[in-house]
């Protein structure tokens, strides 16, 4: 069915260019005055317009088509499915599955019923949406096509045409904060104040809990695991593993950057960056495995040798292979930042009398402060906001510890934790990770402004 | 303020020839090769990461690209498809083939009879191993009934224990005449010379060394005294006495457990596992039937010693034996690992490969790429070729900027919430995963795509605009096609970003077991990076090795 | 003066050729980038405590010399020169002179004003900093104060040492970097187009700090002014396609060159 929409969509798309433009051209052909559009404008503005009538038919009619034979069908297996969210998800699945003949076994007369109504109802939509698609797209290139004359302005709609999608182009990305902030936020206002919410926390317990366990009491008889969402561990372990990242990556990134910048020769240079470049390239999935399968035993087969008891999940780990990930991030920022430092600064230094690592350390890093600070902030915001390496490396236990050789969790951790498998959308389990996600946007956010601002300043003032 | 004229002020002249000033000047050099020290051992620090981490992922990825098979004759029955049905590929492909590599197993090694051991034996092909032979029957019918050599593909245990060599194998030959009790079971085997001396003395003594550990430890116990201490102490004591027991009487049996290297007795043909052992005495289980229980001469007999103990290695010894056994026969093949790359998912390690996972990483960029690149640079041209500059497009251009350093898992959790809660697309698809990657990157594209835009002397657009050339096709025309090679690194870079993304995928469900390699846009998919992180969080050993294999191609593939 | 007349003396060429004292000698100093031939063959000899000026038209060499004699040209990678330089008869390109050593004597002034980022203070402190001159705060501030003041700055700026080099005006800015650059006490001063970037009467008012320090420095200068060359310079030097064409006492050389070129040049033909 959707292969067939489309198949007719390209030959009308076609159509709709070859005649418009045909037209124009016998127009000439017919000794008219000098066209003000080329041909091919009065053959692009039908196609456009055919293009945009089917594709707006499509998206909105099928979307109607599916909602409607979803609940004409869940109507029939009787008001109490339909009301229970879990028994509607699993109804629907089953309907599904038999009316494109996955279903194995024996199926229950109610539900091949409606799985027969959710079928016949598709299939009527289906040809409903084609009908009309095809006779609006076929309306919109008859009437683009009968208004072709040698004065009318096809290029001057055209390119207003254009204007306006590359606009909404241009909008996609507000709408795609515009969509994460809602989609967020209403689950996080619901996390907290939905009454009809079991188990939810207060806002206050959630910022200064200091126990998080989210697993909720499923049955009567698991009455005694006890459901806590205070935020401070997870907190805690992400503030811990960033901490360690960047006592790792900060000063090896920049003391790099410094090197790469002032020092090196630029055949050094050509083949020192691609090595940076390779190590910003790699996955962090990549990285996560390299982290839980040979840094973190190594790290706990030290310990011990040295007496130590080292959890198999150790912050440390995770946070040595994230300051890894961050360096080549640093060190390009801030390679960036220092070349943008003018050469007049050095020579001023030079002309003094200054060594290099003198001019670097009281001319050229404080110049460059502002712009070394934001690469740090951006750095620190991509820490927290890391997700493979700490799932592979880092724990699930809620600890609140400060010892880099525990196990900690982060809060991008326990947000794939939570929602990764199968979960029901209304307990506060789930909602409780777009509570996180949320916390996790606001501070990666906050975060990034500043830098951004900085770096601006930043630019400025020396551009 | 005095009147100092700054002329007339005595002058403090620079000194350079003084002892003062040239240590000076020698503690300033020092600090500025400090200096550049640091800068050096910085970037080496990091090379040695890259180079540590490439190294580790080789060593362990190489492994996974081979495969080890058995090649044997496998006897078909006449009556394994009936005779009437053969022409039907179905029927061949139902047909029940466990039983057939079952009993050529066991013509394979002749003489297990205990369950135990059969069982051990069949477990050591991969329960895919009939596949071969299924789709040479299926391909030549007339074979049924006749004894076809196929390469069977050994489970992953027996597949890593010829990759990784888990054990070394010492041999020597026995000095004296060895004389077994029976062929099979429990059996006793009497040497006429003190063949084992040298074992016993072994492990006496390392009981001895234990004793003498214990005592000193009771020595330290006893200072502190206390009611708890003094029962410990008669426990050490206890076990100090047993062991004084062993060590004292040399002739006392002694007993060979999993902790210790794994002695055998290969002899007439057999294999036996000694478990109790004296000088000239020693008692075991045979692994491989003896052909009989006749003498063996000086040197016709071996003692075994499998370095590794046996609590320490995943294959047991009888599995050793086994193995051992058919690679002296020489079916043991070692070929290339084409499962790899033409299988999906799978629960079986040596069964598993990695097609699902690339067929689902090229639908789910595919996807991307036809949204992101359109609707990137068409942004990229309006803002920075038509927008005129005001709060809205100031809004967006600073918008866009903070989206290239979110988070991705948020987008994950926008891909969650939107389109699968409120929009109903189904869960796993590389279409919704296609979708959520194209938000991810579209900052990357249009950044990289004004930045392209920008870099086009501005006087390429005057020249066609003074030719008459409307904005756009100035724009469309002239500048677009001069921007595009930047374009293209953009969406390189960006395109590469996209492929080894993983957390937001997990948050739309593409993290399902998927066996099946997906053919359309909605099928329930995996991709690479995801088909890693999964199989990485598998306990297998042979995952690990799978996972680095799939990291090598990964790699590779985001190299290209 | 004794002390330099004294190692002259072994110059014998040097002597006969300059009947004064000679601060800075320069024998058939070559100069590349890579593969372009900036300054060929070029022999002169600077008189100390005077002002010499070297002029010409763009690229050909006149700033390229200027920093031959402080080595500022090591700092550029292609950069090769050949020849001789010799300051107090001490050859500057001798492997075993330490560059940083031979920059504090030589201070340089640029086209452009660059102030560091940092204070009013803390501009003119540095370099005595890094030198190690000053045994307490005290001295550096006495350093700090007379060094402003010999760059007539100190009247300025005294109430507002903390604040930004940055924030100065451009003419402020530059003697400010007069400032710092004579805070080590150097022999010598390069100031390379020190007016390019500067208004009229900035112009006038570091004019007038050059012709007073000369008195205490040897200073030379760079500049595509004739009018400023007339004004400042003892001495004068014009430069032409990498070659020291014409050189002498300022007033004979702008009344009666002897150089074809030169004439054109100072009377506006070409430049």
């Amino acid at each position: 069915m959707t292969a067939l929409y489309f198949v007719t969509l390209a030959i009308l798309v076609a159509a709709a260019f070859l005649i418009g433009r045909h037209r124009a051209q016998s127009l000439i052909a017919g000794g008219a005055p000098s066209l003000h559009s080329l041909p091919s404008y009065h053959g692009m503005l039908p196609m456009a317009a055919v293009l945009v009538a089917m594709l707006l038919t499509f998206v909105i009619g099928s979307n109607i088509v599916a909602r409607y034979a979803q609940s004409s069908s869940l109507a029939m297996l009787g008001a109490e499915t339909v009301a229970d969210p879990l028994k509607r998800s699993a109804g629907f699945r089953d309907i599904q599955n038999i009316a494109i003949g996955k279903h194995s076994g024996d199926v229950p007369m109610l539900l091949k019923e409606a799985a027969e109504q959710f079928a016949s109802a598709s299939t009527f939509g289906n040809w409903m949406v084609y009908g009309l698609g095809t006779l609006l797209g076929l309306f919109a290139m008859g009437y683009f096509i009968s208004r072709i004359s040698p004065v009318y302005r096809a290029r001057n709609i055209f390119e207003t045409f254009i204007l306006v999608v590359m606009g909404i182009c241009a909008t996609v990305a507000i709408l795609t904060t515009i969509g994460i902030v809602f989609s967020v936020l209403f689950e996080t206002y619901r996390f907290f104040f939905d009454p009809s919410l079991k188990g939810r926390p207060t806002v206050s317990q959630f910022l200064f809990g200091t126990e998080w366990n989210p697993q909720a009491a499923l049955r009567a008889d698991q009455g005694d695991i006890k459901t806590a969402f205070g935020f401070v561990p997870l907190l805690t372990g992400t503030l811990l593993i960033t901490a360690i990242a960047m006592i790792v990556a900060g000063p090896l990134g920049l003391f790099s950057a410094i090197y790469l910048a002032e020092y090196a020769t630029p055949r050094f240079r050509a083949w020192v960056k691609p090595i940076l470049e390779v190590l910003a390239g790699i996955p962090t999935v990549v990285l996560g495995f390299f982290a839980a399968l040979t840094v973190a035993p190594l790290i706990r087969g030290w310990g011990e040798a040295y007496g130590l008891s080292v959890a198999s999940e150790s912050a440390l780990a995770a946070g040595l292979v994230m300051g890894m990930m961050i360096i080549p991030f640093i060190s390009s920022l801030s390679d960036d930042v220092i070349n943008s430092v003018p050469q007049s600064l050095r020579d001023g230094a030079y002309a003094l009398g200054a060594t290099k690592s003198e001019t670097i350390k009281n001319v050229i890093l404080p110049a460059a402060l502002p712009g070394i600070v934001s690469a740090f902030m951006l750095a620190i915001s991509r820490a927290i906001g890391e997700t493979m390496i700490v799932v592979m490396a880092a724990g699930l236990a809620a600890n609140l510890t400060a010892n880099p050789l525990e196990a900690v969790t982060t809060i991008t951790v326990q947000i794939k934790t939570i929602l990764v498998g199968d979960q029901e959308f209304d307990s506060a389990k789930t909602l409780a990770a777009f509570a996180l996600g949320f916390v996790l946007f606001v501070v990666t956010l906050i975060l990034n402004i500043i830098a951004l601002q900085v770096v601006r300043r930043y630019r400025e003032q020396y551009d | 303020m005095t009147d100092i004229a700054g002329a007339d002020a005595p002058v403090l002249r620079l000194d350079m020839t003084s002892d003062a000033a040239k240590r000076r000047i020698r503690k300033r050099y020092a600090a500025e090769a400090r200096f550049k020290a640091y800068g050096l051992a910085a970037l080496a620090v990091t090379t040695l990461f890259v180079g540590a981490l490439v190294f580790d992922i080789i060593r362990n990825g190489i492994p996974a690209f081979t495969q080890h098979s058995l090649t044997m004759d496998v006897a078909v029955p006449d009556d394994l498809v009936p005779t009437a049905t053969r022409s039907d590929p179905l029927a061949i492909r139902g047909a029940d083939y466990f039983p057939v590599t079952r009993d050529a197993l066991k013509a394979a090694i002749p003489g297990i009879e205990s369950r135990r051991g059969e069982r051990t034996l069949v477990r050591l092909l991969s329960t895919g191993a009939p596949d071969v032979l299924r789709d040479r029957l299926v391909a030549d019918p007339s074979l049924i009934g006749k004894t076809v050599k196929v390469p069977l593909l050994l489970s992953d245990d027996a597949d890593l224990y010829f990759k990784a060599s888990s054990t070394s194998i010492v041999k020597r030959g026995g000095i004296g005449t060895a004389t077994p009790s029976g062929t099979t079971g429990e059996i006793t085997i009497l040497t006429s010379s003190n063949d084992f001396a040298a074992e016993v003395v072994t492990i006496k003594q390392a009981a001895k060394a234990k004793a003498d550990a214990l005592a000193i430890e009771a020595a330290r116990l006893t200072t502190f005294g206390g009611q708890s201490v003094a029962q410990r102490v008669t426990e050490i004591n206890a076990e100090i006495a047993e062991l004084k027991a062993r060590f004292d009487s040399p002739k006392i049996e002694e007993i060979l457990d999993a902790k210790l290297p794994s002695k055998l007795v290969e002899i007439n043909g057999g294999l036996v596992k000694l478990t109790k052992i004296t000088d000239v005495s020693v008692t075991g289980e045979v692994l491989l039937p003896l052909a009989s229980a006749a003498d063996a001469k000086p040197g016709d007999w071996k003692v075994v010693t499998y370095t590794t103990a046996e609590s320490n290695r995943k294959v047991s010894d009888q599995e050793v034996a086994f193995l051992e056994r058919f690679r002296e026969k020489g079916m043991v093949d070692r070929h290339f690992n084409t499962l790899f790359f033409t299988s999906g998912d799978s629960r079986e390690p040596e069964l598993a490969g990695i097609r699902g996972a690339l067929i689902g990483s090229l639908l789910t960029l595919f996807v991307t790429l036809v949204l992101c690149l359109p609707i990137g640079v068409l942004a990229a041209v309006y803002l920075e070729e038509f927008a005129t500059k005001n709060r809205i497009t100031d809004l967006i251009e600073v918008n866009i900027n903070n989206l290239a350093a979110v988070p991705s898992i948020v987008f994950g959790l926008l891909g969650l919430a939107v389109f699968l809660n409120f929009f109903n697309f189904p869960r796993s698809a590389p279409l919704v995963g296609g979708l959520v990657l194209a938000l991810l990157v579209l900052p990357t594209i249009i950044i990289a795509s004004r930045a392209a835009l920008k870099a086009v002397p501005p006087s390429i657009k005057e020249a066609a605009l003074g030719v008459g050339a409307s904005h756009q096709q100035a724009v469309f025309h002239h500048v677009l096609p001069l921007a595009m090679p930047g374009i293209m690194t953009g969406t390189i870079i960006g395109m590469a970003h996209a492929l080894g993304e993983t957390a937001p995928l997990l948050m739309i469900g593409m993290v399902a077991f998927i066996v099946d390699v997906p053919t359309a846009l909605t099928d329930a998919a995996t991709v690479l990076p995801v088909q890693i992180y999964l199989w990485s969080d598998l306990p297998e050993v042979a995952f690990k090795l799978k996972t680095a294999g799939a990291i090598m191609v990964h790699l590779s593939q985001k190299e290209v | 003066m004794d002390m330099s007349q004294q190692t002259l003396t072994p110059e014998k060429a040097v002597t006969q050729q300059v009947p004064t004292s000679a601060k800075v000698v320069a024998r058939d100093v070559n100069v590349y980038y890579g593969e372009k031939h900036a300054l060929k063959d070029v022999s002169i000899n600077i008189p100390d405590k005077s002002v010499t000026a070297f002029i010409g038209p763009s690229g050909c060499g006149k700033s390229t010399f200027l920093r031959c004699i402080n080595r500022m040209n090591d700092t550029i990678p292609s950069c090769r020169v050949k020849g001789t330089i010799t300051i107090d008869a001490q050859d500057i390109y001798d492997p075993a002179l330490d560059v940083v050593q031979l920059r504090a004597r030589v201070g340089m002034v640029f086209q452009k004003p660059n102030p560091f980022p940092k204070s009013i203070y803390e501009n003119v402190a540095y370099g005595p900093r890094i030198h190690g001159m000053s045994r307490s705060k005290a001295d550096l501030d006495q350093i700090v104060e007379s060094s402003l003041r010999k760059a007539s700055l100190w009247e300025e700026v005294k109430n507002r040492l903390q604040e930004s080099g940055t924030a100065l005006s451009g003419g402020q800015q530059q003697r400010l970097c007069i400032a710092r650059a004579i805070a080590v006490s150097p022999d010598i001063i390069l100031m390379d187009e020190p007016c390019s970037a500067l208004d009229p009467i900035a112009t006038a008012k570091i004019e007038e700090l050059i012709d007073e320090l000369s008195q205490n420095f040897c200073i030379i200068i760079v500049t595509h002014s004739m009018q400023q060359a007339a004004r400042v310079s003892k001495r004068t030097a014009f430069f032409h396609l990498g070659l020291l064409l014409e050189e002498g006492e300022t007033n004979e050389m702008f009344t009666n060159p002897t150089n074809e070129k030169t004439q054109a040049y100072i009377t506006g033909r070409f430049g």
